[in-house]
């Protein structure tokens, strides 16, 4: 099969998508002649015109609003907000109008529209530009949240979130736009709520998220030589989460790591690991270890977000103390 | 623009019954029928009255927390709402939502929103989409005085007004934010001024006069739907009840009892009222058949709450997302 980046995969998504159905338009900062900041909408304007294709000002509460009223009265828009760490200034919008509008006027009316956005540290960004909260969003009712780690699944979850009758957080992350991998050229949907077995093994459970699944597999092929057998589990949708995979793996090799690029505390991991102590505590034989950003904001100065970002580094020991415990 | 006799009569019929259904809800929450927040909207039944007759059942409005009387302007059935308001299951949201959220899609209500601007943004996609779908659908977008220092109010009329988008901004500028008055709370009488910036239209007129608000807005509408854009309609106007049910006697915290009385020496029903009399547009029996008409409908919508069952607690779990 042919490989495309990440970038290209979900623009591919897009481009069927809007072939497809003329509801679905497109909204954000610089998607249009620019491309898009990482460059996921490119072409876009030309093939489809400024009509579909909009160019915002930089005003996030205006077009995430206008998304949400141009879904309720019948379109399909996909809004792109830059960064994560800008959602924050149109917190209202997503989440006391987005993602209550079905339930609040019981059914009568839908929301489906797609809010991408991404996740991650690595890029010298600083504090502003390089968080990874998109566990907030888990922690909403009413919305969905997608969390793609390969060019395939970012194709797939994407068409599937376009399609979807509800309000998306369709989180993508940084560091993985340029990652290239094998993609179908037709047109596919992946369920939501349906993890993926990564890489199977009897030893130790990773359920590892965006950027820290191809980690973790750097990490699984390194411990490997020591006759470690990991397990990785992405979950893909961390609304609706595959507990039962993650459940399955669990009894299986009765080691968890959980490993996701959000603040440790109240984050995807934390609620994970709360999960398999509710419902599969009997599986562990050993503590459950969480590898995570540390609670602090992103540093700037290189070495320090070097030691910031959690990788292979925090991960290989993590799993070396699981191992411990027979 | 001559407002016809008929119409200056369904005008009047409009803001009678939102003035009734608010008196009627005054002494159903004073006897704890009706539970959490209600803010009402006597006073300026006008505004909604005379905004919503300019628009067609396929037009949309979006609403705020003190929304009864646009969603009655816009064709709401009482009996729905008054559930709803009960916290029933056979109300407009299953009871799930209450009085700061009535929605219907069948008839433009995009909901009440108990976001002080929260339905601006909403309204600009309503717009866009109209416009997206190439149809003339206006969207007329309330909200009040102090809503217009938020983003959304700012950043909603930058965008409507950068693609021409046929939304009608009303403002209900009946002098406070709560407790706050608009002296406290913008170095600015005028909202309308704000209109300017965006190259727009602004226009004041007196809220209590259904006759000006009607006209500002079917011109407004007239324009939004010949694709030139929107247009911000200011309507000065005035709560006589506090700022929700549980504020001690309306408000006399932050106003006084004397500013209250000045203004309803202007009460926009009874003004209508008398110029209907007055221009013998109707008999005072034809006014007194409307009210008792219209307090049986009340009735009727109260006997329908009361009978109605709550929601089963299995519907906690429903309608959180669309299924299938």
């Amino acid at each position: 099969m042919r490989e495309i980046t990440y970038a290209q995969a979900l623009n591919e998504a897009l481009r069927e998508c809007m072939k497809e159905d003329e509801r679905v338009i497109l909204l954000g900062e610089d998607i249009g002649k620019y491309g898009g900041i990482f460059q996921v909408t490119a072409g876009l304007l030309d093939e489809f015109g400024d009509k579909r294709v909009i160019d915002t000002p930089i005003s996030e509460a205006a077009f995430v609003g206008a998304s949400v009223g141009a879904a309720l009265t019948g379109m399909r828009p996909v809004a792109e907000i830059m960064f994560i760490d800008f959602t924050t200034v149109c917190m209202d919008m997503i989440i006391n109008q987005m993602a209550k509008m079905h339930y609040m006027f019981g059914g009568r009316g839908k929301v489906p529209m797609v809010l991408r956005t991404n996740i991650g540290a690595g890029r010298g960004a600083a504090a502003q530009h390089s968080q990874s909260f998109h566990a907030l969003y888990v922690h909403i009712p009413g919305l969905l949240v997608a969390a793609p780690s390969t060019p395939y699944d970012a194709k797939g979850l994407l068409t599937e979130a376009i399609k979807n009758e509800n309000p998306v957080i369709f989180v993508e992350h940084k560091k993985l736009y340029v990652e290239k991998g094998p993609v179908p050229e037709e047109s596919y949907s992946i369920p939501f709520g349906k993890a993926d077995i990564k890489r199977e093994g009897k030893d130790l459970t990773i359920v590892a998220t965006h950027a820290l699944v191809l980690r973790s597999l750097r990490a699984a092929e390194e411990v490997a030589k020591e006759g470690i057998d990991v397990e990785i589990i992405d979950p893909r949708t961390l609304t609706p989460l595959d507990k039962d995979t993650i459940l399955k793996s669990v009894e299986k090799t009765g080691r968890l790591l959980v490993a996701d690029e959000g603040h440790k505390t109240c984050g995807v991991a934390a609620e994970i690991s709360a999960i398999v102590a509710e419902e599969g505590i009997y599986s562990l034989r050993a503590p459950v270890q969480r590898v995570c950003s540390p609670d602090t904001p992103v540093p700037f100065s290189p070495p320090l977000e070097q030691s910031y970002i959690p990788d292979e580094k925090n991960l290989i020991p993590a799993i070396r103390r699981l191992m411990e415990y027979t | 623009m001559k407002i016809s006799k008929g119409k200056l009569f369904d005008l009047y019929a409009v803001m009678l019954k939102i003035r009734l259904f608010e008196d009627r809800i005054v002494d159903l929450y004073a006897r704890g029928l009706v539970p959490g927040l209600a803010h009402l909207y006597i006073g300026e039944e006008a505004v909604a009255a005379g905004a919503c007759a300019a628009l067609r059942d396929d037009d949309y409005i979006t609403s705020t927390h003190r929304g009864h009387g646009h969603v009655i302007a816009k064709g709401a059935e009482l009996k729905l709402m008054m559930a709803e308001l009960f916290g029933k299951k056979t109300g407009y949201c299953k009871g799930k939502g209450g009085s700061m959220h009535i929605a219907d899609m069948k008839i433009g209500i995009l909901g009440a929103n108990g976001i002080a601007g929260g339905g601006l943004p909403i309204a600009v996609g309503a717009g866009l989409s109209a416009k997206w779908r190439g149809t003339d659908q206006v969207t007329v977008s309330f909200f009040g005085d102090d809503a217009s220092n938020n983003g959304t109010f700012h950043e909603g009329l930058n965008f409507a007004s950068l693609h021409k988008l046929p939304v009608v901004f009303v403002c209900e500028n009946n002098q406070y934010g709560i407790s706050v008055h608009q002296k406290q709370h913008q170095p600015i009488t005028d909202i309308a001024i704000r209109a300017t910036s965006y190259d727009m239209p602004g226009v004041v007129v007196d809220g209590n006069d259904v006759i000006q608000v009607h006209e500002a807005v079917t011109k407004a509408v007239r324009r939004a739907r010949a694709g030139e854009g929107p247009t911000l309609i200011e309507c000065k106007t005035y709560r006589w009840r506090g700022h929700h049910e549980g504020d001690p006697n309306q408000g006399s915290r932050y106003r006084t009892k004397q500013e209250i009385e000045e203004w309803k020496k202007k009460d926009p029903v009874k003004r209508l009222a008398e110029k209907l009399l007055a221009d013998k547009v109707v008999t005072k029996k034809k006014l007194e058949e409307l009210e008792a008409n219209i307090l049986k409908e009340i009735e009727g919508a109260v006997a329908f709450a009361n009978e109605s069952k709550f929601p089963s607690q299995e519907e906690l779990y429903e309608d959180v997302y669309v299924e299938g």
